[in-house]
């Protein structure tokens, strides 16, 4: 019984990644950033990373898939939960028996599919454009391991951060931490740049450990810190997964329809 | 019949027991003591006035929100702690919707379906083929069609049969019909009938259509300021209200028009006077309508 949902969670998921795989809206989503790193790439060409052999263009390539993924785990994944209260999908989902693990296995699929997705269409072009990417074993190694892992760090945190919010205009400010953390990160210079204590701070997230453990995949001569990254993403993991299930709870609890109608309602006047 | 709904409902109890059913928002009270029953197969119609707390019953009895007193069971279950066991043998069919606009008709009928394959029985195969299931709510040839581009009215028919594709054993509809033609309409009212009585299904459902609550309902409940104040068939609670009849007869080619509490009585006289004189009778009992406005009018005036 167990397999069937998880097969009907994975239907699910795949389902709504065609959708949005074939929905022009959403592939300009998808293309503009990468488009916007791929101009900004064309004009550093050339550039070195001051003190190391790494081109800049490199850097910022492998550090902005970086960003994209954290975009992708967090933002999406909480403005898909805000998306599907506003509409009554999660409502559907509730009236379903065992409806709402079949919606997460969902969602999680979706948002992986997604991730996976910013990767190919970031690295294609830009490993074509950019010199000095290092693409050998220990590459897919690392990967192999930092990817899943991140997923499962960043997803939580995204779906806790979902539950608050009440309208998908309200998910949209969660941009604004997002990009504050990027300042921090090292993601579009190396964090030596900055005083100490901030740097600490930018140690507690998971952005900047993603951005590390994809360096060190991709940069030749980038320090391996790969412990330390799996411990800090693992830590996110294990706090997100425990606190997750409890807060999504809640919130389906939440749920009727008649909350639905009122949310409507309030998109509707806004929208006026 | 009989047989299948003692398999599917352990112990033969009504389907929905209420009792004393209380629910406040903060000060305000919005449901001061309702109670009802409902039995398998019959059809039970909440009418009221906006406010009266219809969606709050219904969302109670779905166990989408918790009450604030009193006790209700639904399938021998408190709807407050029903687990996905009790939730499979339920349809629910809400106000509005407008989710998996994305989703196509058919993607989403199998999809949602392929949950209460573990709910089947032997009496009961579960979920709905979906092929027969477009058919019977009247949505063959939109199988392929993208559901936010439905019209208004076939996206209601898609809810009924998302409400419907777990083969319910008890079916919640809070109005249902609202931006249906007549033709569609009735293509819904024959679907009821035909939930009961081949499937026993018991059904509680929302409606301002009185004349929809009077060709659906085995009994109708009058839900006024957070109470029920009157229950039974449209005959039986238009022979409650002590209402006047309305008699109209000719004589001589003459039109006439009485209105009477009495019309039995008043008939007899008209004949004991006029005798052969009198034809063209006709005796109406008080509508549905006028019912419903009287015990609504009753029901707000007490408070």
């Amino acid at each position: 019984m167990r397999r069937g949902l998880i097969r009907a969670g994975l239907q699910r998921g795949l389902i709504e990644l065609r959708q949005t795989v074939t929905n022009v809206t959403d592939i300009i989503g998808y293309l503009f950033p990468v488009a916007l790193l791929l101009g900004w790439l064309r004009l550093i060409e050339g550039d070195e990373l001051p003190g190391s052999s790494v081109s800049l263009g490199a850097y910022s390539l492998v550090s902005s898939l970086a960003l994209l993924l954290v975009i992708g785990g967090v933002t999406s994944m909480a403005q898909y939960l805000t998306m599907d209260r506003e509409d009554g999908t999660l409502l559907r989902a509730k009236a379903t028996p065992n409806g709402m693990v079949g919606y997460l296995i969902g969602k999680i699929v979706l948002v992986a599919g997604v991730m996976l997705i910013t990767c190919a269409v970031t690295l294609l072009p830009g490993a074509l454009m950019v010199e000095g990417l290092r693409f050998d074993g220990g590459t897919w190694l690392t990967l192999l391991w930092l990817l899943p892992l991140s997923m499962l760090a960043l997803m939580p945190v995204g779906a806790i951060l979902g539950s608050f919010f009440q309208s998908v205009r309200g998910a949209a400010i969660l941009m604004l931490p997002v990009l504050a953390l990027t300042g921090i990160s090292g993601i579009f210079s190396p964090l030596s740049a900055l005083p100490g204590w901030l740097q600490g701070v930018a140690q507690g997230f998971p952005m900047y450990w993603l951005g590390s453990g994809l360096r060190s995949a991709f940069l030749p001569g980038e320090p391996e810190q790969a412990l330390a990254t799996a411990g800090v993403l693992a830590l996110w993991a294990l706090a997100g997964l425990a606190v997750a299930p409890r807060i999504l709870r809640r919130m389906a609890r939440r749920e009727s329809g008649s909350l639905v109608a009122a949310r409507r309602e309030r998109a509707m006047t806004r929208t006026m | 019949m009989a047989a299948r709904s003692v398999v599917d409902t352990p112990g033969t109890g009504p389907v929905i027991e209420v009792r004393d059913l209380r629910m406040r928002y903060g000060d305000k009270e919005v449901l001061t003591g309702v109670d009802f029953t409902a039995t398998a197969g019959e059809v039970v119609v909440l009418l009221g006035p906006n406010g009266a707390g219809k969606t709050t019953t219904i969302e109670i009895l779905e166990g989408f929100r918790r009450r604030s007193g009193g006790d209700a069971l639904v399938l021998g279950v408190d709807p407050a702690d029903g687990d996905e066991p009790w939730r499979a043998r339920l349809g629910v069919v809400l106000q509005s919707w407008r989710d998996h606009s994305k989703w196509r008709v058919r993607e989403l009928l199998q999809h949602l379906g392929s949950y209460y394959a573990n709910y089947s029985t032997p009496g009961k195969p579960r979920p709905w083929a979906v092929d027969e299931l477009l058919e019977v709510v009247g949505l063959t040839g939109a199988e392929k069609t993208a559901i936010g581009r439905l019209s208004g009215g076939q996206r209601r028919r898609l809810d009924v049969a998302i409400g419907i594709v777990g083969r319910p054993d008890l079916l919640f509809l809070d109005e249902p019909t609202v931006g249906f033609d007549p033709e569609a309409r009735r293509d819904f009212h024959d679907l009821i009938h035909r939930l009961t009585d081949v499937d026993s299904t018991t059904v509680l459902l929302t409606t301002h259509d009185l004349d929809e609550a009077e060709k659906l309902a085995d009994r109708i409940l009058i839900l006024a300021r957070g109470r029920i104040v009157a229950s039974g068939s449209a005959d039986e609670l238009s022979r409650q209200v002590a209402g006047e009849s309305e008699i109209r007869w000719t004589r001589d080619g003459q039109r006439f028009v009485h209105s009477a509490a009495d019309a039995t009585g008043f008939v007899r006289e008209l004949f004991r006077q006029h005798g052969e004189a009198v034809g063209d009778l006709e005796v109406r009992r008080a509508s549905l309508e006028e019912t419903y406005m009287r015990l609504v009018r009753e029901a707000e005036g007490a408070a």
